[in-house]
């Protein structure tokens, strides 16, 4: 079953309907709620490369609804630490969980002042409303 | 999508119902039409496959043709041998430019006092309208455009005819490429025996005010609402052609596996040319990938590692869940279990042609 529209406090948004969660030196990604509600049921997701270098504002991979194909823009910058293998198996969790398994990749990130250019969640959450 | 494009887009009498059901609506062909429901494509498609779907087609264009001369005038025009089409038959054909490039492709019925209904598809309507009126002179045959007559709907699944059945208060389904006069749940329609799902059920047509009762008596005898992505998915795993990908003005109807809809005898228009083109050097054949990957219409098909062709339609299969497809190869790689490779935006997926249809419920 699809989640129900949020978006978490404490996360840092993308206007590309991403979000970065950051934890020291490093950062989780994936999309937002808006995203997935765009994109319909995830039924791929070919994960990029662990060591790969991501660039914000730059897609780092493609998830694919049944309909279409559509980029994962990279919020900030750095090198991937991790991806979640279990999407290929599941990719469905982009829709039911996108703030929890449905994350996609974890980025060793190489420029902190980057994210001064993201938006909050109240910033974000007008964003999406306007659209 | 901009209020201001909206604006301009035709709905169908069943847009209230679609909304209120959590359709996305999204522009097809001019008309604003449900691409899917709330509980997506996959439930969508898989409720056809397994019970009975209701999808509303009042996009789909209709073209009437009546008149002493109607037969001969369509045994000119369609593909197929219109003169074996008895009263209350369905027949497929393709509609063809002199050259055999494909305009449409399009299921005519023949109805009561020699009238002829043709089905077009709503992105050519128009086109093949004027094309049948201008080829018209000189028979006695009126060609009328019918397409504002009709609203229309398809009922299919495995449980389509059940749940008609139940609401038939006159008259009786008719078989499979057959059409019959009925009143279900109270309204008149012109009842088809035909879809575009690879699963058996029934196409209704009726007048467009009579359509949200049809609609709403089908939902509540159990149809699940779906949408034109689930219709998609569901003829590309029965292999049924979709207009503007896998048939096109450039591509004839032999090399897209519809000779068997082509009577070349008949002397129809395109008859000639085909003859002549003889054994076309490419194909139309169904895939499916062998590992992850969906392919999408404009990937490149390798063969030998080599560009060889062009996928037309690709998407996952919910049924079979992996990708599948159609597209274009040479005919010496169009044999069933011939190894080839999509490139997917850069990446080399491997496939395998395969034959139709790509699924098959006794597979299952």
């Amino acid at each position: 079953m699809a989640a129900e529209q949020s978006y978490p406090e404490g996360l840092l948004y993308h206007p590309e309907h991403d979000w970065a969660r950051i934890d020291g030196e490093q950062g989780t990604f994936g999309v937002t709620w808006f995203a997935q509600d765009s994109l319909g049921e995830v039924v791929f997701f070919d994960p990029p490369h662990v060591g790969s270098q991501v660039r914000k504002d730059e897609p780092y991979a493609e998830v694919e609804s049944v309909k279409a194909v559509s980029d994962v823009i990279a919020p900030l910058s750095g090198e991937i630490v991790a991806v979640n293998e279990a999407l290929g198996e599941e990719p469905g969790q982009v829709n039911e969980d996108p703030y929890g398994e449905g994350w996609m990749v974890r980025v060793r990130l190489s420029d902190p002042s980057e994210r001064d250019a993201l938006l909050d969640r109240d910033a974000y959450e007008r964003l999406v409303q306007e659209n | 999508m901009s209020a201001a494009a909206t604006d301009t887009l035709r709905r169908t009498p069943l847009h209230e119902r679609h909304a209120a059901a959590g359709a996305k609506l999204v522009p097809f062909a001019g008309w604003e039409m449900p691409v899917q429901y709330a509980d997506g494509i996959r439930a969508e498609h898989i409720a056809v496959r397994r019970h009975a779907g209701l999808f509303d087609v009042t996009h789909m264009g209709q073209v009437e043709t009546s008149g002493p001369q109607a037969e001969t005038f369509l045994q000119r025009m369609l593909s197929n041998d219109v003169t074996r089409l008895r009263e209350g038959g369905a027949q497929y054909s393709v509609l063809c430019r002199d050259d055999g490039g494909v305009l449409d492709d399009l299921f005519t019925y023949r109805l009561e006092g020699g009238r002829f209904l043709t089905v077009t598809n709503a992105a050519n309507h128009e086109r093949d309208h004027v094309w049948l009126a201008e080829h018209g002179d000189g028979y006695e045959a009126t060609v009328r455009d019918a397409a504002s007559d009709y609203a229309m709907l398809a009922l299919q699944g495995p449980a389509a005819r059940a749940l008609l059945a139940d609401l038939l208060e006159a008259g009786e389904a008719p078989a499979r490429m057959r059409t019959a006069r009925a009143s279900v749940a109270g309204v008149d329609c012109l009842v088809c025996g035909t879809g575009y799902t690879g699963e058996d059920g029934v196409e209704l047509l009726t007048e467009p005010e009579y359509a949200p009762a049809l609609w709403e008596a089908l939902v509540a005898a159990g149809a699940t609402p779906a949408g034109l992505a689930a219709r998609d998915t569901l003829r590309l795993e029965a292999c049924f052609h979709l207009y503007g990908n896998d048939l096109s003005e450039d591509r004839n109807p032999i090399e897209a596996g519809l000779g068997w809809a082509c009577k070349l005898d008949t002397g129809f228009i395109g008859a000639e040319a085909l003859r002549a083109a003889g054994d076309p050097p490419d194909r139309l054949v169904p895939f499916a990938f062998t590992g992850p990957g969906i392919p999408r219409p404009g990937n490149p098909i390798l063969i030998d590692g080599e560009p060889a062709g062009i996928v037309t339609s690709g998407t996952l299969s919910p049924c079979l869940e992996q990708g599948i497809g159609m597209g274009y190869v040479p005919a010496s790689a169009a044999t069933p279990g011939t190894p080839i490779e999509v490139d997917v935006r850069g990446r080399r997926r491997t496939a395998e042609v395969r034959e139709k249809p790509l699924y098959r419920k006794e597979d299952q």
